[in-house]
C-alpha cells in the first residue's frame, strides 16, 4: 500500500515521466534544427514544385522571362509519341526499374543474404575477412571507386580483359556493349555490404538451440534456411528491400561509369534528372522530373513506415 | 575571459584575418587550360607572361590563373551556373558562340556596362578586324575581347594516302565520293585502320557540331537555318549529311564508331591519328597549333612530312553553301568579364591589357595563330599563313542565336543515334525535328522536303 505513490500508472504513461527538458526548453532546442529543414527541405520542395509549372531555363529567352506553362512539362514527360525512345524519360524510368530489380532485388538482397546465410558456419577468422572485404567495397569513396572500375572494365588497358586474355577467352568491350550489365553488377557489388551486415544480424538473434534442434532431426542446410531462419527474419528482409529499392532507385554512382551512355543505355532517372536540369539547363523539366522522383520516393517511405508501424504492434 | 570567450575571440582574430586581403585587389582567371595539359599554350602565357607583366603594372594586385582541365561542356556547365549564383572568376576565356544564349539568359552584361565607360574609349577595338569583332558581339553589344579566329579543314597522313596508292602531295577531294574513295583505298591495305574521322556524338560536345555536322551539312549546300532564320527541321542537306554517318560508321566501318561514343572519344580521335590509324582528319587549325607540336600528348611524329591539309569538298563540285565548291566553318575564342565581379574596373583593366599588342606578341611567341587584331602579325608560319588565306575567304559562322547551344545539343543527339546503328537517317532527323519544335516553337521551324 505505502509503496504504491512511488510506482503510479507506471506502464500506462512511461512517455512523461521520462521528459528531458521542459515543454519550451525543448522547443527552443528543436528551433535551429527545424528552421534548416524549412530552409533546406521544404521550402525548396515547393520551390521545385512551383518551377516544375514553369518553363525556366538557365540560358537564353526563358531563363530571365520564364512562362507559367501548367502541366506542359508533365505531358511532355509522358508523350506516348516519345515515351519509350532512348534519352526520354520513360526510357529512364523503365530503366530504372529493371536496374532496381536486378542490381537491388536480385543482386543486392540475395546476394547479401547468400553472404551472411554462409559466414554462419564458416570460421570466424573466413567470417572476418569476408566482411572487411565487402563492406570494403561499401565505404570507399565513390568517386575512387568509380575510377577503378573504370580502370577495371577499359577494353584496350582494363584488368578484366587482360586476366581474360591471358586464360584464352575473348576480350570484351564491356562499357560499350554491355553497359546496362556492368552498372548493374557494379551496383550489386557496391551494395551487398549493407544486406549481408543486415542479415548477419538478424541470423545471429536466432537462438543457436533452434538450429541444434533441427541438426538432432536430420535437416539439411537448405531446410534449416527455409523453414527456420528465414521465416525469423521476415521483417528484417522486408525492411532490407525497401532501404535498398529505395536508395537504387536514387542512385547516381554508375554516372560514374558510363556518363549515362552510350548512347542513353544506362541513363538512370537520376542522371536524367541530372542532363535535363545541370546539362541542358532546362529547369522546368528537370523540375517536374525530381518532383515525379519525390513522389515515387514518398510512396516507398510511406510503404517502410507503414510496415514499421505493423511490426511494432 | 573564460576559456569558450577566449577560443571565440581567438576565432574572431583568425576569420578576420583569413578574410582581410593580402592584397589590395584579387583578380582570377579561367580558362579551359592546362600547363602541360589541354591548351597548354594558353595557361603558360596567362600565367608566365601576363600576370607578371599586370602584376608589375599594378603592384596592389594579385592574379590567380585556374587552369580548368575538364570538357569545353564541362566549363560552360561551371560557368553558367557561377554566374547565375554572382560566383565564378573576374575574367574567363569563353567561346563566342555561347554568347547569346548567355546574355539572353541574364549571365553575361555589356563590357562598358559592368566596367564603365572606359570600355568604349579602348584603342584596341579600332585594331580588331571586323569579323572577329563579331565574334564577341551581341546585338550590337561588346561581351567580350576575341583572341582569334580558327577555320576548320581535312587532315591527312600523307604515309597512309601513299601506302594506299593516292599520291598525297596532290591529292585535294572535290567531293565526298572522292573522300570515301581514298578511306575504302586506305582501309583496302590497312583492314584495321579507321581512316576518316568526323565528329559524332554527345559525348564530343560542341566538337560533333562543329567538326562533323556542320562540315558535311554546309557541302549540301544548307545550314542549320534558312534564309528568313527558321530552324531546319528537315531536309535533304540534313539526310544526305546523316547518310554519309551512317556510310561512315555504321555500313563500312570506315570510321572508330567507338570514339563517337565513349567519353574520352574525342581524345581517342586524336590518339587514331597519331598512331596511323586515322589517316583523314576534319578539325580546326588548332589541331596543327595546339594538338600536334612536338611534345604534346598527341605529337605526331615527324609531323611535317606526315601531315598535311586538304580542304573540306561539298558533297559534289559546287553544290556548297552560296555554290562553293569547298567549304569552311569558323568560330572563335575570346574573354569575357563576370557580370558579377567585386573589381569591375580592375578585371576590364586585365582584359584589356592581355589583349595589348605586346602582351599578343608574347603569345605568338608561344603559339602562332590567326589572332583578331590587325595590328598583331602572324608569325612566320606556312601552315597558319596558306590556310587562313585560302579558308577565311570561303568562311561560315554560326547562327548568332541564343538557342543555338540547344539546337547544336539536339544535332549531337541525332549524329549519335545515327552512329551508334540505334535509327535510321530519317528515325533521326524526325527525333530532330521533335526536339528543335520543343526548343524554338514550330513557328520558327520548318521543312524543306
Amino acid at each position: 500500500m505505502t509503496a504504491e505513490p512511488t510506482t503510479p500508472e507506471h506502464p500506462a504513461k512511461p512517455a512523461r515521466r521520462f521528459a528531458l527538458l521542459s515543454n519550451r526548453a525543448g522547443a527552443v532546442f528543436l528551433t535551429p534544427a527545424g528552421l534548416l529543414v524549412a530552409l533546406f527541405v521544404i521550402i525548396p520542395f515547393f520551390w521545385v514544385i512551383f518551377v516544375s509549372f514553369t518553363n525556366r531555363t538557365l540560358l537564353g529567352r526563358t531563363a530571365l522571362n520564364p512562362e507559367f506553362v501548367g502541366l506542359a512539362n508533365y505531358f511532355a514527360l509522358f508523350d506516348p509519341s516519345n515515351f519509350f525512345q532512348r534519352g526520354q524519360f520513360g526510357f529512364s524510368l523503365i530503366l530504372t526499374t529493371q536496374f532496381v530489380l536486378a542490381s537491388a532485388l536480385i543482386g543486392q538482397a540475395l546476394l547479401g543474404l547468400l553472404l551472411a546465410w554462409l559466414i554462419q558456419t564458416v570460421p570466424p577468422w573466413i567470417k572476418r575477412l569476408t566482411e572487411t572485404f565487402v563492406i570494403a567495397a561499401w565505404i570507399l569513396p565513390e568517386v575512387v571507386i568509380g575510377f577503378a572500375w573504370f580502370a577495371f572494365l577499359d577494353r584496350d588497358q582494363g584488368t578484366l580483359n587482360a586476366i581474360l586474355g591471358s586464360v584464352g577467352l575473348p576480350k570484351g568491350d564491356f562499357l560499350l556493349q554491355q553497359p546496362f550489365w556492368v552498372i548493374v553488377v557494379f551496383n550489386t557489388w557496391r551494395g551487398a555490404a549493407f544486406s549481408m551486415m543486415l542479415f548477419n544480424s538478424a541470423f545471429s538473434s536466432i537462438p543457436p538451440s533452434y538450429f541444434q534442434a533441427a541438426d538432432v532431426a536430420g535437416a539439411s542446410s537448405w531446410q534449416k534456411f527455409k523453414d527456420i531462419a528465414l521465416p525469423l527474419i521476415r521483417g528484417h528482409v522486408v525492411t532490407d528491400l525497401i532501404l535498398i529499392t529505395m536508395w537504387t532507385f536514387n542512385t547516381f554512382t554508375p554516372f560514374l561509369l558510363t556518363n549515362g551512355g552510350p548512347s542513353y543505355r544506362t541513363e538512370l532517372l537520376s542522371i536524367y534528372n541530372y542532363r535535363v536540369a545541370f546539362r541542358d539547363f532546362e529547369f522546368g523539366k528537370g523540375a517536374a522530373v525530381g518532383v515525379i522522383i519525390m513522389l515515387i520516393n514518398l510512396a516507398f517511405a510511406l510503404i517502410y513506415l507503414a510496415i514499421g508501424r505493423k511490426k511494432r504492434v | 575571459m573564460s576559456n569558450r570567450l577566449r577560443a571565440l575571440a581567438f576565432g574572431l582574430v583568425g576569420a578576420t584575418a583569413m578574410a582581410g586581403p593580402a592584397f589590395a585587389v584579387d583578380l582570377e582567371i579561367t580558362c579551359r587550360c592546362v600547363i602541360g595539359g589541354v591548351n597548354s599554350a594558353t595557361a603558360e602565357w596567362i600565367q608566365n607572361s601576363v600576370i607578371p607583366a599586370f602584376e608589375a603594372a599594378n603592384p596592389d594586385t594579385k592574379v590567380t590563373l585556374n587552369q580548368f582541365g575538364g570538357e569545353d561542356a564541362q566549363l560552360t556547365q561551371q560557368l553558367a551556373l557561377d554566374f547565375s549564383t554572382g560566383a565564378g572568376p573576374d575574367v574567363t576565356a569563353f567561346d563566342g558562340f555561347l554568347i547569346p544564349s548567355f546574355v539572353e539568359g541574364g549571365l553575361l552584361k555589356p563590357l562598358n556596362e559592368v566596367a564603365g565607360p572606359e570600355v568604349d574609349d579602348w584603342s584596341g577595338w579600332a585594331a580588331l578586324s571586323e569579323g572577329s569583332r563579331a565574334l564577341m558581339i551581341y546585338e550590337d553589344q561588346y561581351y567580350g575581347i576575341p583572341l582569334g579566329t580558327d577555320v576548320r579543314m581535312l587532315y591527312t597522313r600523307k604515309d597512309m594516302l601513299t601506302e594506299a596508292g593516292i599520291d598525297a602531295e596532290t591529292w585535294q577531294p572535290t567531293s565526298w565520293a572522292d573522300i570515301l574513295d581514298a578511306a575504302r583505298a586506305i582501309k583496302k591495305v590497312k583492314p584495321d585502320s579507321f581512316p576518316i574521322q568526323l565528329n559524332a556524338g554527345v559525348a564530343m560536345g560542341e566538337a560533333t557540331t562543329m567538326q562533323g555536322y556542320w562540315l558535311a551539312l554546309l557541302g549540301t549546300g544548307e545550314t542549320v537555318l534558312d534564309e528568313n532564320g527558321k530552324w531546319i527541321v528537315g531536309s535533304q542537306g540534313i539526310l544526305d549529311t546523316l547518310n554519309l554517318y551512317k556510310t561512315i560508321y555504321v555500313d563500312e566501318q570506315l570510321g572508330d564508331a567507338r570514339a563517337q561514343l565513349l567519353a574520352d572519344g574525342r581524345n581517342r580521335s586524336f590518339a587514331n591519328f597519331r598512331d596511323g590509324v586515322t589517316a583523314l582528319l576534319f578539325e580546326g587549325d588548332y589541331f596543327y597549333r595546339s594538338v600536334t607540336p612536338e611534345g604534346s600528348e598527341f605529337a605526331v611524329p615527324d609531323r611535317d612530312k606526315v601531315m598535311g591539309w586538304v580542304k573540306i569538298p561539298a558533297e559534289e563540285p559546287g553544290k556548297g553553301i552560296r555554290g562553293q565548291d569547298f567549304v569552311t566553318i569558323s568560330g572563335g575564342t575570346g574573354f569575357v568579364l563576370n557580370p558579377a565581379t567585386d573589381t569591375p574596373k580592375e578585371a576590364w583593366a586585365l582584359l584589356s591589357f592581355m589583349n595589348e599588342p605586346a602582351r599578343l606578341e608574347a603569345f605568338q611567341a608561344i603559339q602562332p595563330r590567326i589572332t583578331a587584331r590587325t595590328d598583331v602579325a602572324i608569325p612566320n608560319s606556312p601552315f597558319l599563313t596558306e590556310s587562313s588565306q585560302e579558308l577565311l575567304p570561303i568562311t561560315t559562322a554560326r547562327p548568332n542565336d541564343p538557342d543555338y547551344n540547344a539546337v547544336s545539343a539536339e544535332i549531337q543527339r541525332m549524329t549519335e543515334s545515327v552512329v551508334s546503328g540505334e535509327l535510321s537517317p530519317e528515325d533521326a532527323m524526325a527525333q530532330y525535328r521533335d526536339a528543335v519544335i520543343r526548343i524554338v516553337g514550330e513557328d520558327n521551324t520548318v521543312s524543306l522536303l
